[in-house]
C-alpha cells in the first residue's frame, strides 16, 4: 500500500472537519496527553451519565493520523460504557482508522485512546507496553 | 564570493562512490545528511580491511600485530586531528557528540561550575548541548542563561556581551552551525569574548565538520566536539578537541581500564590526555574508518565542498519557495547557512508532509530535531528538515519539490 492511500479520503476528511472537537463544560472527566515524537498534543473532555460517556469533546493538535483517530474513536465512545472505553485494545483502534500504520506512527495512531484512557482510569498507559514502538 | 569560487563538484561520480546509491530500490533521494549522512566505500573497505588483517586490542599487546593495530589507531587520531587543524594530543575519541559535551560537562564543568555561576548557551541548540548543562546547573545551584535568536535565526554578539557583563559566566557553549536552521555563527568571535570574560567556550561542531572547512586551532575554542557518522564516517565514534593543557588538569570522566597510571588498592592516577578520557576498549575499527572518511572528504577538499553545499542551498531554498503555504525559517542569505532547510506547510503536519514525500522515495526528517526550545521560539510543534552534503545535486531538490506539491494536492482534496 502507498503511503498516499494511507492518507485516503475518510481519514483527511476526519482531519480536516474533526467529529466532536473542541471543549465541553461542564465536564466530569479530563485528560491531557501529547506525544513527545511528534509534537501531538491531545486533551479530552468527557460528561458521565449512569456509567456511559454521555458526551465527549477531544482538543489538541498534531498530525494527520493523530487528529483523525480522535475524531473517528469519538463517534465510536458516544454511548460506551466507561469500563468498556477504558478497556478498548491498541488493536481495536487500529482497525478502526483501516489503514496500516508503520510503528512510527503507532504512538500517533493511539494517542487519543490514552487520552481517554487516562481520563477515566487516572493511568493512561497501556498493559504490556502495547500502546509503545 | 569572487570568480575564483571552486569548480562545483562532480556529484555523479561522487554518488558512484556511495554504494547505496545503487543498492536502494529507485528512486532513492537522500536529503537526510543533517541526521547522519552515507558512507562511500573507502570507509567500508578501511573497517573491513583493518578488521580482516589488523586486528587487535590497543596500547597494551607487545607482539606484532598487536603494535600494527597501535600505529593504525593512532595513525587515525593524527589524520582526524589534521583534517580539523587540532592537536592529536588533545584529540579524544568519545561515542559521538553527545558523550563529547557530558565530558566537558562532568570532567570539567562538575570542578569549575559552582552555586550563583553562570553557563551561557543559545536557544538554537541540540539537546546534546543543552541537556548536559540543565543538569549541572540543576546541581550545583547555577544558573543556565540563553543567547537568543532573533527573526533571521541569528545569535547576537551584543547580547553575547551583555551577558557576559552581567558576570559569573563560565562557559559558553553554542553549535557552530544549527541542526535546525542552518545558521553558522560566527564561534571564533564568540570564544575570544568568552576569553576576554574569563569563561571558557565550548563548541558543538556536529553539524559544520562535515559542510564546512573547520580550523579547530583558529576557532580557539576551548573544546571542539564533533562525530564521525555525520561527516561519512562511521557511527561509535565522537570526537573531543580539547586545550591540551585543559585536559591534564581535570580528572577523568569515565574511569577503568586503560586510563590509568597506576592503579592502588584504594586509590589511582590518570595517564596524561588523550588516553585519560578512553577508559576501555576505544572504537579502533571506528577509528581507523573515521580517519578513511576524513581523507575522503579531503581529496575532494571542504572548500569545494562547502562551496557545493552553499549553491545547492541556494537552490534548495529559492525552490521550496515555489510551493503554496510553505514557511523556510533561518537566514535568508545562503552564504549565512548550511545546506539544509526546515520548513513547514499550512494546513499539514511535518510528519505527514516527511511520510508522503518519503513514499515518493525521497527522504527527509521530521519533528522537533531534538531542539524542543528552539521548537517553542519558532512557535512550531515541529518541522520537516532536507539537508544536503556533498553528494546531492539540483535532480534531488526536484524530485523533493515535485513530492511536495503532490503532498499539497493530496491534502487539498
Amino acid at each position: 500500500m502507498s503511503s498516499e492511500q494511507l492518507y485516503r479520503e475518510h481519514i483527511l476528511d476526519h482531519y480536516k472537519h474533526p467529529r466532536n472537537f473542541g471543549e465541553l463544560h461542564p465536564h466530569d472527566l479530563e485528560a491531557f496527553e501529547h506525544n513527545p515524537l511528534c509534537g501531538d498534543e491531545l486533551g479530552v473532555h468527557i460528561r458521565v451519565a449512569d456509567g456511559r460517556i454521555a458526551d465527549l469533546r477531544f482538543h489538541g493538535n498534531g498530525c494527520a493520523i493523530s487528529q483523525a483517530a480522535a475524531s473517528i474513536a469519538s463517534e465510536e465512545l458516544i454511548g460506551m460504557k466507561l469500563e468498556e472505553a477504558a478497556a478498548l485494545s491498541a488493536e481495536w483502534m487500529i482497525e478502526l482508522l483501516g489503514i496500516p500504520i508503520s510503528p512510527a506512527r503507532r504512538k500517533c495512531a493511539l494517542l487519543a485512546l490514552k487520552t481517554v484512557r487516562g481520563a477515566i482510569t487516572g493511568d493512561a498507559s497501556w498493559p504490556n507496553g502495547q500502546g509503545e514502538i | 564570493m569572487t570568480a575564483t569560487l571552486p569548480h562545483p563538484l562532480a556529484v555523479g561520480e561522487i554518488k558512484a562512490d556511495f554504494p547505496i546509491f545503487s543498492r536502494q530500490p529507485q528512486p532513492f533521494v537522500y536529503l537526510d545528511s543533517a541526521a547522519t549522512a552515507q558512507k562511500p566505500r573507502v570507509v567500508l573497505e578501511a573497517i573491513g580491511e583493518h578488521l580482516a588483517t589488523t586486528n587487535a586490542n590497543v596500547h597494551r599487546g607487545l607482539y606484532p600485530l598487536a603494535r600494527a593495530a597501535d600505529e593504525a589507531f593512532e595513525r587515525a587520531r593524527a589524520q582526524i586531528a589534521a583534517f580539523t587543524g587540532a592537536d592529536p594530543r588533545g584529540t579524544v575519541f568519545t561515542k559521538n557528540a553527545t558523550e563529547a559535551i557530558n565530558l566537558i560537562a562532568y570532567a570539567w564543568g562538575r570542578a569549575e561550575v559552582g552555586a550563583g555561576d553562570a553557563v551561557l548557551i543559545s536557544e538554537l541548540e541540540h539537546h546534546a548541548n543543552l541537556v548536559p548543562w540543565q543538569q549541572l546547573c540543576r546541581e550545583k545551584g547555577a544558573e543556565l542563561r540563553y543567547l537568543k535568536v532573533d527573526g533571521e535565526g541569528t545569535l547576537s554578539l551584543q547580547q553575547l556581551e551583555r551577558e557576559l557583563e552581567r558576570g559569573r559566566v563560565k562557559v559558553v557553549s553554542v553549535a557552530h552551525v544549527s541542526n535546525v536552521l542552518g545558521t553558522i555563527n560566527p564561534v571564533a568571535e564568540i570564544a575570544q569574548l568568552a576569553h576576554q570574560a574569563g569563561a571558557i567556550a565550548v563548541v558543538d561542531g556536529a553539524q559544520a565538520v562535515p559542510q564546512l572547512p573547520v580550523d579547530v586551532a583558529a576557532i580557539g575554542a576551548d573544546f571542539y566536539v564533533w562525530t564521525g557518522h555525520k561527516a561519512v564516517g562511521p557511527t561509535g565514534i565522537g570526537v573531543l578537541h580539547g586545550r591540551v593543557e585543559l585536559l591534564e588538569e581535570m580528572d577523568p570522566f569515565l574511569t577503568g581500564g586503560d586510563m590509568i597510571a597506576r592503579v592502588g588498592f584504594q586509590e589511582t592516577t590518570w595517564n596524561e590526555p588523550p588516553y585519560r578520557f578512553e577508559a576501555g576498549t576505544p572504537p579502533i575499527a571506528e577509528a581507523v574508518g573515521l580517519a578513511a572518511a576524513v581523507q575522503y572528504l579531503q581529496g575532494i577538499g571542504m572548500e569545494r565542498i562547502r562551496a557545493h553545499e552553499q549553491a545547492l542551498g541556494a537552490y534548495l531554498l529559492a525552490r521550496l519557495r515555489e510551493v503554496p503555504g510553505l514557511t523556510v525559517f533561518g537566514p535568508a542569505d545562503p552564504a549565512a547557512r548550511a545546506g539544509l532547510a526546515s520548513f513547514t506547510i499550512d494546513g499539514i503536519h511535518p510528519h505527514d508532509i516527511a511520510e508522503l514525500v518519503g513514499g515518493e522515495g525521497v527522504c527527509i526528517r521530521a519533528g522537533h530535531h531534538c531542539a524542543q526550545p528552539l521548537m517553542a521560539r519558532l512557535g512550531v510543534p515541529a518541522t520537516a528538515r532536507a539537508s544536503l552534503s556533498l553528494y546531492n545535486d539540483e535532480a534531488d531538490i526536484d524530485a523533493l519539490i515535485t513530492a511536495l506539491h503532490k503532498t499539497v494536492e493530496v491534502f487539498s482534496r
